[in-house]
């Protein structure tokens, strides 16, 4: 103990031992369980037939990652350069989804992604679906956009962008204008300058924000249910059918749960690998 | 630079226009004369009405701010209490006690709900047991059945919020000078009146900002609180969650375009008084 007042933290350690690392404890537990209460590996051999739902997880979490990534780096970056006014409105418009609740943000885009929703009307409107029967013979009258694993990234896209821009912007923000000055007396041009020091600098901001985007990507499922329909399962939807659904399996769902859990932080290690694995995430 | 500006500008307006045009659809059919959220029929303030008829719904929105509000309370006093204790530690303590401070935080919110479910119907198990147990002394007697409530839902939120408030609390507690508590000290504050009068007042920015935080967590919450508020308790998420297996009501629409407003308006109001002390 450093000193006395080390002593405000014992309440709260006594919490952390008893609502996180229990909670972690019990999973542990049940993963290794049977319903009769004796100990299995059964749970994790079971699995093989989730192999499927695993790598469309995998898949599209990150595929939503890479897209959040391009958009939400130069979006940050854009908005650094601006006057202080912008970038301080600018930013408030990037919170302000955050505080309506994903579930109805996710909702907002069923009605426009439907087969008879606002989309295909517009496509309608314009001509486009005439345009391409009378073009290729064809007879469509809308585009399949809902229910499909385009509308889960969507959703993904949309729910998780303000992850990833918070960070990159806090980073950038705060990054040294002399470095930059001095990079461009030593004779490097805006794309020398962004390469060897902009990126390398803000890297800490892109790891946390690859981070906030992808553990909740991969986990989702109420993202996939309402966007993806009922074909496209994925693990957030294996574990909650477990715990809440109709298939009943605490033990097979915490097994799942585990694995998913373990393949999240090594990735997670190898990626805080590359930048330093600093102890706090830069949200504001 | 100033060439591409314009193509810059047009760039982020394209990503705000993908962040708000859901936005706006919601609101718009919230005016809709018609149970349809695609066709427009009309203009109403019906759905308004019914709203605030549906008790279900009122309901949902009661308990989602009472246990945000709740939750944000508690969590930014322990938190902040939490962070001094942290600070005043030898760093080898310190460390492993903020990578388990960090893992509500990084680990998947599904993994956060299921096992805190877990860890509560053991938790009652155990209960009925010892309930059983202690009713047969015929003291006093205990309720032998415990469910999931709000109280587990507070403490799913507490879960979650605290670690946000330590977070944004422990480096304003790292930039102050550590002279300033001697100087109090030595002029004849007792330890409690310097950190009422100069450890607060410095690491009051952390405080507010980690309370927004953990208040932005509560409100935007679905996954934890649907593994933890049992079948009786529900919050306007899990509300709107049960509707999406049936038929949505355009009165979502109308929480939502309220719900907005109210978000907008004191973002607002806010951003105008902190612009305003920026230029005194």
């Amino acid at each position: 103990m450093g000193n006395k007042r080390a002593a405000f933290a014992v309440p709260y350690v006594g919490w952390l031992a008893l609502f996180v690392l229990a909670p972690i404890v019990m999973v542990v537990i049940y993963a290794f369980s049977s319903a009769g209460g004796g100990f299995t590996l059964e749970n994790f051999s079971r699995m093989g037939s989730y192999a499927v739902v695993f790598t469309r997880s995998f898949k599209l979490a990150v595929i939503a990652t890479v897209i959040c990534l391009l958009i939400g780096y130069p979006v940050a970056y854009m908005i650094s350069r601006e006057t202080a006014r912008f970038q301080r409105i600018a930013m408030m418009l990037v919170m302000l989804p955050m505080w309506m609740n994903f579930l109805l943000r996710t909702y907002a885009w069923m009605s426009i992604l439907e087969n008879t929703g606002l989309l295909n009307r517009f496509f309608a409107a314009i001509g486009l679906f005439r345009l391409i029967n009378g073009v290729f013979g064809t007879d469509i009258e809308y585009f399949r956009m809902i229910n499909t694993q385009g509308a889960v990234v969507l959703g993904m896209v949309y729910n998780y962008l303000p992850f990833m821009i918070l960070p990159i912007y806090s980073v950038i923000e705060k990054l040294d204008v002399s470095l930059v000055e001095a990079a461009r007396d030593l004779g490097a041009n805006s794309v020398g300058v962004f390469r060897k020091v902009i990126l390398p600098l803000s890297l800490p901001g892109v790891l946390s924000g690859v981070t906030m985007v992808f553990v909740p990507s991969v986990s989702t499922f109420a993202i996939s249910k309402l966007l993806g329909g009922n074909n496209e399962l994925l693990l957030g939807d294996l574990i909650e059918q477990q715990f809440l659904g109709t298939a009943y399996n605490p033990y097979l769902g915490s097994a799942i749960a585990l694995v998913m859990m373990v393949i999240v932080v090594v990735c997670m290690a190898v990626m805080n690998r590359f930048g330093e694995g600093e102890e706090q995430a830069v949200m504001l | 630079m100033k060439k591409s500006s314009k193509l810059n500008r047009f760039f982020m307006a394209l990503v705000f226009l993908f962040l708000y045009a859901p936005i706006f659809v919601l609101i718009v059919f919230s005016f809709n004369d018609s149970k349809s959220r695609t066709v427009w029929q009309g203009f109403t303030l019906d759905w308004y009405a019914e709203l605030f008829r549906d008790s279900a719904i009122t309901g949902a929105i009661g308990t989602t701010l009472l246990v945000s509000l709740a939750a944000t309370a508690i969590a930014t006093v322990a938190g902040t209490l939490a962070a001094v204790g942290f600070y005043n530690m030898k760093k080898r303590v310190r460390g492993p006690l903020m990578t388990i401070n960090n893992i509500p935080m990084t680990n998947a919110d599904i993994v956060t709900g299921v096992s805190l479910c877990l860890l509560f119907v053991a938790f009652f198990g155990a209960w009925s047991g010892f309930a059983g147990w202690f009713n047969s002394l015929g003291l006093f007697q205990l309720p032998t059945r415990l469910h999931m409530g709000f109280v587990t839902l507070l403490i799913a939120h507490l879960t979650f919020d605290i670690p946000y408030v330590i977070l944004s609390v422990m480096p304003k507690l790292r930039q102050m000078d550590k002279n300033l508590i001697d100087a109090a000290q030595d002029l004849g504050c007792t330890w409690m009146q310097a950190f009422r009068k100069v450890v607060l007042p410095e690491i009051m920015p952390g405080i507010v900002s980690g309370a927004l935080i953990a208040f932005t967590m509560s409100v935007d919450d679905f996954v934890i609180s649907y593994f933890t508020a049992g079948s009786r308790t529900s919050t306007l998420a899990m509300e709107v969650y049960g509707m999406t297996k049936k038929r949505i009501s355009p009165k979502i629409n109308a929480v939502s375009s309220l719900l907005f407003v109210t978000v907008l308006t004191l973002l607002v109001v806010v951003n105008v008084r902190e612009a305003k002390q920026q230029q005194k």
